[in-house]
């Protein structure tokens, strides 16, 4: 319940930046358009490029402009106030309360990804929708399980930026980190080219790790390239790097907490 | 003139005065710093590297090969990349306003758009510019040169950056009426630098249109570039718009100069 | 010598506010007006008044930071808003919330860069940061980042950021906020030597009105945008209708005290607080006192210049 709260305030607290929402749905729109012709010119030399055909390419460029701030490909998120609390030393406080960190800084970041879902996603879905005609998803189920892979992006997302924040720990200040791992996210997510048609064997590795989770997993059930099975093992791969990333954030807080201790910050 | 040339010269000098200030903080945190110069390094390398792996796939783009899109891409890498450098932090203005560190630049006796410009400097953004060159010679061999095309060549860049450096100052003094709309800038700055990264053929014609007489981005590098790699407007567009980007840029120049006092003005007028 | 020439000064803010789901109204709201008061060259001025006063409107004006709506305005012979640049040269502005130092960097540095821009020559550069570094106890500091510097540190190191181009008018917007005692007066000192010996022009903001009562010979009261009072401390009291307290230590405990010229206002046991005009002689009536009861001690308290601006709003 605490939990909930937690995260209805977090979305409350984002909803609060209006201009920046619009200036922010115009910028990726324009970005829209950019990519959508860049892949048009490619898809239409190899109409059949990474087992995709046009329209996939469209609306993957779409769907990647749409969820870029709801999986916060750049950082920021909960996990920035985790940081600067860090740096500051504030976050001896939280340390000593009887809530769980982690459960708290993701409540907030999941109440933050519903609000940039509702505001950042729909409307340049519709843009696209009216400039380039993208593919709705093939059936309510497939936007079904879109949503639940979506939800596992988000976690995946917030467990490695979590881990970011956590090295200021050690290093003061998160910035150098938190540029690093956004490079990483960029390409490895599939934002910079869809990672299907990367050529083998980056194709296969990229599959493979976690970034894969933010934007191709749920772009194929979406698009239809995932179904039946093939949706249970893209969430069962989905699942499997959240959990073991949530575990992760929980041995470093551990150890970041014993730092703090002795050290006393 | 005298007086504007000494004016000029003091401004630069209090630039880096101001610039050398910044570096040296970000050096206070060893460790952020060069993971942040590696990092920028990282980013451009692999934004070409995203291009390089679309050419993996297909051997033209828009009916351009990948040496001629690079040298799309590293013409106008320079002119982001040193805009961005020199005076990418104007994009912070409504930081400032927000936060009330306007007011204290006002008080000094230095011109606001250089504070405002050398605060935050951060030498890790050459890493862009030195990419962009990279990419730009590699691109260069796909060019038959002449002494006029490498005279052109340095005329197209350095109005590539003025060009650049005007959309940052324009788009940002927006931030003066409406302080959170940073990213709206974003969509002309680094927009106008994706969509140079490719050849125009790619646009329909309206687009192109619109990026030519609109938001004149086109002349960064595009109809340059089409002389220097002697080919033919795609488009039908005359062939002297090949020389003209100095003009644009002075345009463009002319309307940042404008949409910086005025905002200053609005700012000074109503103190938010 | 006039310094600072204010005539009829002032300045509307337009305020846009929603009002039900579409409409928005938009009222004027005047921050500043009929503003009028002249500071000469070596004045201390203190510039007292509620929040949302105007104080911090005049203060921007008189930097070059907001452009007056009407009047008349020059400091220092020059018109702020359009000559900003030279008249920054000529001022020092020190806002007591935010520092202007570098955060990151030792002390020295900013002083340095600050000798750059404003192009101070670096022989009266060295012979102003010595002194400032001596009168302010700087001197282990310089090197420290500032970053490590506490409050009061930081805030002299920000004093001294703003005098070392030899400003004629010092502003000061609330200096002592969140300073300790021993910090307070130390600064308070600093600034006294300050206008004493280099005669430099000050002009203070502050809630913390003791500052007023140690530094400055006169305070301009202002309160809805406009001066309801400007004078030196003492008229402020007599204006006020501000009264001075005896304090009477009894033998033993009595009902309150009647003699002419006071009302007794508080009896606590064998103490007694008699209040009387602040421009009232003490003397009879602490004859009078003496003469009827059997006083163990006797002290006087001067008037609290809080309740006496409080009166003024009041009236105002």
């Amino acid at each position: 319940m605490l939990y909930a709260a937690v995260a209805v305030r977090s979305f409350r607290r984002f909803s609060t930046y209006r201009t920046a929402t619009l200036a922010g749905v115009f910028t990726n729109s324009v970005f829209g358009v950019i990519y959508s012709y860049a892949y048009l010119a490619l898809w239409h030399q190899r109409p059949d490029a990474g087992g995709y055909d046009a329209t996939d390419a469209v609306t993957y460029v779409w769907l990647g402009q749409a969820l870029l701030m709801t999986i916060a490909l750049w950082g920021g998120g909960t996990t920035d106030d985790l940081a600067e609390r860090i740096r500051t030393g504030d976050v001896a406080i939280d340390l000593y309360r009887p809530v769980g960190l982690i459960g708290w800084y993701l409540a907030g970041d999941l109440g933050r990804a519903v609000y940039h879902v509702l505001a950042r996603g729909v409307l340049p879905t519709i843009l696209g929708l009216v400039l380039f005609d993208i593919a709705l998803p093939a059936s309510p189920l497939a936007g079904a399980w879109f949503v639940v892979s979506l939800a596992l992006a988000v976690v995946t997302s917030f467990a490695i930026r979590f881990l970011v924040a956590c090295t200021a720990f050690w290093l003061l200040d998160q910035s150098g980190m938190r540029m690093l791992s956004g490079v990483l996210a960029i390409f490895l997510s599939g934002m910079t080219l869809p990672l299907v048609i990367f050529p083998e064997p980056l194709r296969s590795i990229a599959l493979a790790l976690p970034w894969a989770s933010y934007l191709q997993t749920p772009a194929d059930i979406w698009l239809g390239h995932r179904h039946g099975a093939g949706i249970l093992a893209g969430l069962a791969l989905q699942v499997l790097w959240a959990a073991v990333l949530m575990a992760v954030c929980r041995a470093v807080l551990a150890a970041a907490t014993r730092k703090v201790v002795v050290q006393g910050g | 003139m005298a007086e504007v040339t000494a004016a000029v010269r003091g401004a630069c000098q209090e630039y880096v005065w101001i610039a050398a200030m910044w570096v040296r903080s970000a050096l206070a945190y060893p460790w952020s710093f060069w993971i942040l110069v590696v990092g920028s390094a990282l980013i451009t390398l692999l934004d070409f590297v995203g291009l390089g792996l679309m050419f993996h796939t297909i051997p033209h783009l828009g009916g351009f090969g990948l040496r001629e899109v690079a040298l799309l891409y590293g013409a106008s890498g320079i002119g982001i990349g040193v805009a961005d450098l020199v005076i990418g932090s104007v994009e912070q203005v409504g930081l400032h306003v927000r936060t009330g560190t306007l007011d204290a630049m006002l008080t000094r006796p230095v011109p606001l758009l250089v504070q405002v410009c050398a605060d935050r400097f951060a030498v890790r953004r050459l890493g862009r510019i030195s990419q962009a060159l990279v990419v730009f010679a590699y691109g260069a061999g796909s060019v038959d040169w002449t002494l006029a095309k490498v005279g052109l060549a340095l005329v197209m860049v350095v109005s590539a950056c003025l060009i650049f450096f005007s959309f940052f100052v324009a788009f940002s003094c927006i931030q003066f009426w409406t302080v959170d709309s940073t990213e709206f800038a974003n969509a002309f700055t680094y927009g106008g630098n994706t969509m140079t990264q490719y050849p125009m053929t790619i646009f329909p014609r309206e687009v192109l249109k619109g990026l030519t007489f609109l938001i004149p981005v086109a002349f960064v590098n595009w109809y340059p570039c089409l002389f220097l790699l002697g080919r033919p407007d795609p488009f039908g567009l005359p062939g002297w718009f090949a020389f003209v980007s100095p003009v644009v840029a002075g345009l463009t120049l002319t309307v940042a100069g404008l949409a910086w006092t005025s905002g200053v003005r609005h700012y000074t007028s109503t103190g938010s | 010598m006039t310094l600072i020439d204010v005539r009829d000064l002032a300045r509307t803010f337009v305020v846009r506010k929603r009002s039900g789901r579409l409409g928005r109204t938009r009222t004027e709201v005047e921050a500043v007006r009929d503003l009028t008061f002249d500071i000469d060259a070596g004045e201390m001025v203190g510039y007292i008044g509620p929040n949302g006063a105007g104080k911090s409107t005049t203060i921007k004006m008189l930097t070059g930071i907001l452009v007056p709506t009407s009047g008349h305005l020059r400091v220092s012979g020059l018109e702020p808003s359009t000559q900003r640049t030279d008249l920054a040269r000529r001022i020092g502005v020190v806002f007591g919330q935010r520092t202007t130092l570098w955060w990151d960097l030792p002390l020295r540095d900013s002083f340095e860069l600050l000798q750059k821009i404003y192009r101070v020559d670096p022989v009266r550069h060295r012979r102003n940061l010595q002194e400032y570094v001596e009168l302010l106890d700087l001197g282990d500091l310089l090197d420290t980042p500032v970053r490590q510097l506490s409050l009061g540190q930081r805030m002299r190191g920000d004093i001294t950021a703003a005098l070392l181009h030899d400003p004629e008018i010092l502003y000061l917007d609330e200096p002592t906020i969140g300073l300790d005692v021993v910090s307070k007066g130390r600064l308070r000192e600093f600034l006294r030597t300050l206008n004493a010996e280099r005669g430099t022009t000050l002009m203070l903001t502050t809630h913390d009105l003791q500052d007023i009562e140690a530094l400055c010979d006169r305070v301009i009261v202002i309160d809805h945008g406009t001066a309801v009072f400007d004078g030196p401390l003492a008229d402020l009291h007599r204006r006020g209708g501000s009264r001075r307290t005896l304090v009477v230590d009894l033998v033993d405990e009595a009902p309150p005290i009647e003699v002419p010229g006071a009302s007794t206002r508080r009896v606590e046991g064998p103490r007694q607080w008699l209040s009387f005009p602040a421009g009232a002689s003490a003397a009879p009536i602490v004859s009078a006192v003496a003469a009827a009861y059997a006083v163990a001690d006797l002290s006087i308290q001067e008037p609290d210049i809080e309740d006496v601006i409080r009166d003024i709003y009041a009236g105002a």
